[in-house]
């Protein structure tokens, strides 16, 4: 007897049922939208405020104990990181296009729900206290899906140590624990960045469009995006935010999807378990019938 | 037809043995290396590339490539084709081997091992994460084939006289392990069910980052597809190679009906991927024709070309056009992994990854490991059907199930 075409079919339309039957679970367990926290705190970026001295930057490292960066300039005389890296969690950069410029800061977006927290096996990204994402390296096995995960490519890896951490801002919640505020936003000469409540923030940002039109592209970067992020932008006249490199990301958050997926699939471990029991069903059956010696020793 | 498995016997130190003794040495070096000085400079990989070739190939590629126990398991025990008995057991050694180095390498990847004991712990538990349930599944599922292949270890130390108190103990366990043997199966074929889809599941949620070409919410139905043929693919690879390295019996025929089960996968799946393609309206992407374009009819070519050449029936039964087909599916399954993990991963400017010389090392080294303990179990254990002989007392089959009339 050899696999016959049908019995082949037959276990193909058992699998496309059970398939059919999963799909409506899938969407009733759609998950809910998450909102920021009542208490949730932020920060918000005005570009047209920055006139890029890089306090913060210095503020920063000074604040988190990070070790210099030369960035691309050999011999290491300077901190001057081009980039987010394992030794620098806020960075300034330079947008240029004819003869118009603008700065941009760029740090962890603390997520109202966040990629990294979501596909984190024991949350060693997590929300903490008022929406920060926090990190706690006890918990973290260092497998980096935070960083294939995260759609800012925000968490960095210490790559050069032999036992690394995952380094990215928390909104210096060491400072805030003593009743301070972020270093970076304590320092800013020009109040381009401030820390404040997110919703305190949201309004001062609409209260600024509303103000001078002229003198904003006409939209906060993390009202919407991704379903909010609590570090909330404002971009100069036309300067949309993509050429700052924040990307187009659409409202959906990002673990929308996939949680939704897991959760349908996984819901009470109802699905695995029927499996489980229907394959072994299947294959007490199969023995019982297989006639005596068809495939003898096998 | 019945073949029982019998150890292929003959010395273990043999020259081909031996080189690859060095390359394992050589990645054993380079893995000390590794930790002691972090992965920044023994690896290519970077923050924007943040899984290399350990992930891509070692745990994503390496772990459809040991699928060979879960598409035979499938094929033998649920769709009730007996006579695929024979290659089961080859089947399930390699899996397991395939399993327990993926495992491997996911230690010598991850950066804070030492917490790795923290995983299985329930009340860590994010069940938002569908790396948890790779994690979880993968660990459980190595545990599982080492107990599918239990019976051909046992059975071994049984017909072994050198060792009274193992033959003992070996032959206290084995009926116990028989009965609990049906329950091990059904695992043994839940498992890679969760976690394949789930490993395609795993870069769903890299939306900006993987080319429209290759992200779709099918991601988990491909991954699990994909595994399948490259499980028969491996399967059809090993028997062929195995009546030659080891002079064995050809299994053609059963190769045959395997062949066109694989046909139908691999339509299958060419069909939920363009199907796909197409009702999302992306089909369009492949008029750049840029290099995802050269990629994907790559793909397709490598997916198409197998399952058209098996089509005729008797190009079937020759061995030459089986195991040329098998070697092309395995690479059609391959390189999918690949591009989704990798090749057409894209985090944004500036970043790029190509893996270093002691990383591919490591993972050379690791599969010389593979190749050896295979080599050494085949030829100490009853693994690979042997000549057969009388039909003789009932017994039991190769992975332990009782077979015949109970």
């Amino acid at each position: 007897m050899s696999v016959t075409r049908r019995s082949l079919l037959k276990g193909l339309v058992a699998a496309g049922a059970a398939a059919t039957v999963g799909t409506p679970v899938a969407f009733a367990a759609t998950r809910e939208r998450k909102k920021a926290p009542p208490d949730a705190v932020g920060m918000l970026y005005d570009a047209t405020r920055c006139i890029g001295c890089k306090a913060c930057v210095v503020a920063c490292k000074e604040a988190n104990g990070l070790s210099p960066d030369p960035g691309p300039y050999p011999g290491g005389l300077y901190d001057a990181p081009i980039d987010l890296s394992a030794n620098t969690k806020n960075v300034i950069k330079l947008y240029r296009e004819g003869d118009r410029i603008s700065y941009m800061k760029a740090q962890c977006m603390h997520c109202v729900d966040p990629a990294c927290a979501s596909v984190c096996m024991i949350s060693a990204l997590h929300k903490g206290e008022r929406g920060i994402v926090e990190y706690d390296p006890d918990k973290c096995v260092g497998c980096r899906y935070c960083q294939v995960a995260c759609p800012f490519n925000i968490p960095k890896y210490q790559w050069n140590a032999a036992f690394p951490k995952i380094v990215k801002c928390e909104l210096c919640r060491h400072l805030q624990a003593q009743g301070k505020t972020p270093a970076c936003c304590e320092v800013c000469p020009r109040q381009a960045v401030v820390f404040g409540k997110y919703d305190a923030l949201l309004s001062d940002a609409r209260g600024r469009l509303a103000r001078e039109p002229g003198r904003y592209y006409p939209e906060i970067y993390g009202e919407k995006e991704i379903g909010g992020t609590q570090v909330l932008y404002l971009s100069a006249a036309g300067i949309p935010f993509g050429k700052l490199g924040l990307p187009a990301l659409g409202d959906k958050p990002v673990p929308e999807f996939t949680e939704s997926l897991q959760h349908a699939i996984y819901q009470g471990f109802v699905a695995p378990v029927v499996l489980y029991s229907a394959l072994g069903l299947v294959m007490y059956r199969n023995r019982r019938k297989r006639p005596a010696g068809e495939e003898g020793e096998g | 037809m019945s073949h029982r498995a019998e150890p292929v016997g003959g010395p273990i130190l043999t020259r081909p043995f031996k080189v690859l003794f060095a390359v394992l040495a050589t990645g054993l070096l380079l893995t000390a290396w590794r930790f002691v000085s972090g992965l920044g400079p023994t690896t290519g990989m970077n923050d924007g590339y943040a899984w290399g070739i350990w992930i891509a190939y070692d745990v994503v590629t390496g772990t459809a490539l040991a699928c060979g126990g879960y598409a035979v398991a499938l094929l033998c025990y649920v769709l009730n084709q007996g006579k695929y008995h024979p290659m089961v057991r080859p089947a399930v050694l390699t899996s397991a081997l395939g399993y327990t180095l993926a495992g491997v390498s996911i230690v010598i990847d991850v950066g804070r091992y030492w917490n790795l004991w923290k995983v299985p712990l329930l009340w860590n538990w994010n069940r938002n994460s569908i790396l948890l349930e790779v994690a979880i599944c993968v660990m459980s599922y190595i545990f599982v084939l080492w107990l599918e292949l239990s019976p051909a270890i046992l059975e071994g130390f049984e017909r072994d006289n050198r060792y009274p108190l193992l033959r003992k103990v070996s032959m206290k366990i084995h009926p116990w392990v028989n009965r609990a043997m049906l329950w091990i199966l059904a695992l043994g074929i839940l498992l890679p069910t969760m976690h394949h889809s789930s490993l395609g599941a795993l870069m769903l949620i890299t939306a900006g980052k993987l080319h429209p070409l290759w992200h779709t919410p099918l991601l988990p139905l491909l991954f699990l597809g994909s595994c399948l043929f490259m499980g028969y693919a491996v399967v059809v690879f090993e028997g062929e190679l195995s009546s030659e390295v080891f002079r064995r019996p050809r299994e053609t025929r059963m190769l045959v009906s395997l062949s066109w089960v694989m046909v139908d996968v691999l339509f299958a799946f060419l069909a939920l991927r363009l199907g796909d393609l197409a009702l999302r309206g992306r089909l369009g992407l492949l008029l750049n024709f840029d290099f995802h374009t050269f990629f994907f009819l790559l793909e397709m070519a490598l997916f198409l070309t197998p399952a058209l050449l098996m089509m005729k029936r008797e190009r079937r039964y020759d061995p030459g056009i089986q195991f040329v087909c098998a070697i092309m599916m395995i690479c059609a399954g391959m390189l999918y992994r690949f591009d989704v993990y990798l090749i057409q991963f894209d985090p944004g400017p500036g970043w790029s990854y190509f893996p270093s010389i002691p990383e591919m090392f490591i993972t050379f080294g690791l599969v010389a490991l593979e190749i050896m303990v295979y080599i050494f179990i085949v030829k100490r254990f009853p693994i690979l059907a042997g000549i057969a002989p009388a039909p003789s007392e009932p017994s039991l089959g190769p992975a332990g199930v009782p077979a015949a009339g109970r």
